[in-house]
């Protein structure tokens, strides 16, 4: 096995181990054996050329895929020691679990308050002043709290696009995941709302565990604890993100970060 | 090493490369003509070697402004980004090697006033002083190249020329104790023997830059088979 392939934060907790992960578009294969251990409590960053197959690791991790026929994982996903490509494992808590949020923000056609409420509701029986709580506390959990109490019940679509992107973290902070997964958040913002996301994801990490994907190089290296660099679906080079940005152990690394290739 | 996909940032990096390399030029000659000066005590000279101080202070203030800049716009990464760190580092000791070249300058004015020249060993710096501006282009050559052998090399060889300032240092003893009227005029050529061992030191630390942008190892204050063993 490629050493690069297996290479292990020492001294962490894993929250996701991957083993042996291959991913299979129909016939194509999107994935190549990928080994990679996801640190709690940390941001773990993909970055790599578009098709290297970073956002179809991503969607392995909650079986996201599954939604679509003709494709399917193979392998080991052990999501604190349980396996998510087991058939037996039940997607809709596996997705409360791990917790994704999209390129484009997703806000429901409905009201601030039952955007946050709707999912908890499929998961938990709580009461009114509960709820209530709830929705606050992941409002507040999304750095969106103060700018929408005021008007908790004006659609989720009302709200701005960094103020959307922001919701849509917030609902998913709400069923308290223990990953949540972040499908380049950023890159519908601009910069300041994109500042504003990357801010709140150092404070998630605090209570989560966050993967991301993003094609803004500089992005991955202001807000992750590790990279992975990816390139044809092959995990080339996985270390810590400082390590990785200043000096790549692969030359294939060193020519993607620095712009001479990609 | 392979072109960037924006030429432009290429440009811009060979640019401030080429800035380092055309200042070390620069401190080279200086130093050169402070020893020159020093040889032959030559007031004409060692002026000469005072003026330059002024173009090479603004060539690295040129050159700082010019790698803030490319940090700005380019956000360098790995290789880039040490590269850009160590020509910061390395301009700066450039610009010391040539402040020590004034202050060569500025002694042999002064030994010059005092007017008691010929009874001191000023010659037998001359080995030291070459061996100094010796290192230094060797230096500049390496990081042009990025050769990371001759770094080395150069590592080892500023080590001749501390051997020779110690030489030196009992040499001077010995004459204050024989004339105590040579003692000011010997403790200039002290100072004059420190600035040459300093010049040496900038070639050195020169020298652990090339390494770190090549190898990505920090070499400073580091034992000599450690630097060996990260080089290889």
């Amino acid at each position: 096995m490629n050493p690069a392939n297996q290479l292990t934060p020492s001294g962490v907790k894993n929250a996701i181990e991957i083993r042996g992960l291959d991913f299979f578009y129909g016939t194509f294969k999107g994935l190549k054996g990928i080994n990679l251990d996801i640190a709690e409590h940390k941001v773990t960053a993909f970055i790599g050329p578009s098709g290297c197959g970073k956002s179809t690791l991503l969607r392995t991790l909650n079986r996201m895929y599954s939604l679509y026929p003709g494709q399917r994982a193979e392998g080991q996903i052990n999501l604190y020691g349980e396996n998510v490509l087991d058939p037996k494992q039940d997607l809709n808590l596996l997705r409360a679990r791990v917790g994704m949020v999209f390129q484009k923000p997703t806000p429901f056609p409905m009201s601030i308050y039952d955007n946050i409420a709707f999912g908890v509701k499929l998961y938990e029986n709580l009461s009114r002043s509960e709820m209530d709580d709830r929705v606050e506390w992941a409002l507040s959990k999304a750095a969106i709290w103060n700018e929408v109490k005021d008007k908790l019940g004006q659609s989720g679509l009302s709200l701005s696009g960094g103020q959307q992107q922001r919701l849509c973290i917030a609902r998913t902070v709400a069923v308290k995941p223990k990953v949540i997964l972040l499908d380049e958040p950023t890159s519908a913002l601009d910069p300041i709302s994109t500042a504003k996301v990357e801010e709140l994801v150092h404070e998630l990490k605090n209570d989560y565990t966050v993967a991301i994907v993003t094609h803004n190089m500089q992005q991955a290296a202001r807000v992750s604890d590790y990279t992975a660099y990816m390139y044809l679906g092959e995990l080339i080079e996985f270390g810590q993100t400082e390590q990785l940005f200043m000096k790549p152990a692969r030359q294939e690394t060193e020519d993607y970060i620095t712009g001479r290739f990609g | 090493m392979d072109k960037h996909i924006s030429s432009q940032f290429d440009a811009e990096l060979a640019g401030v490369s080429s800035r380092v390399l055309e200042l070390g030029g620069l401190v080279e000659s200086q130093i050169r003509h402070a020893v020159y000066a020093l040889s032959q005590f030559s007031v004409e000279v060692a002026d000469q070697v005072i003026a330059t101080e002024k173009q090479v202070n603004a060539m690295e203030v040129d050159i700082d402004r010019e790698l803030s800049s490319i940090i700005a716009r380019r956000q360098p990464t790995a290789r880039d980004l040490r590269l850009l760190m160590a020509i910061s580092k390395i301009t700066g000791n450039l610009e010391r090697a040539g402040d020590e070249s004034e202050r060569i300058a500025r002694m042999v004015k002064l030994i010059v006033d005092q007017g008691i020249t010929r009874s001191l060993p000023a010659s037998e710096l001359r080995i030291a002083a070459d061996m100094a501006s010796g290192l230094l282009r060797k230096a500049l050559d390496a990081f042009a190249r990025l050769d990371v052998q001759t770094a080395l090399v150069i590592l080892k060889e500023d080590d001749l020329i501390d051997a020779e300032f110690d030489g030196f240092l009992r040499k001077l003893v010995t004459y204050m104790m024989e004339d105590p009227r040579t003692i000011s005029a010997s403790l200039d050529l002290l100072f004059v023997a420190k600035a040459i061992e300093r010049i040496g030191d900038h070639a050195k630390n020169i020298a652990e830059f090339i390494i770190y942008v090549v190898k990505g190892a920090d070499v400073r204050h580091t034992a000599m088979a450690d630097i060996e063993s990260a080089v290889k």
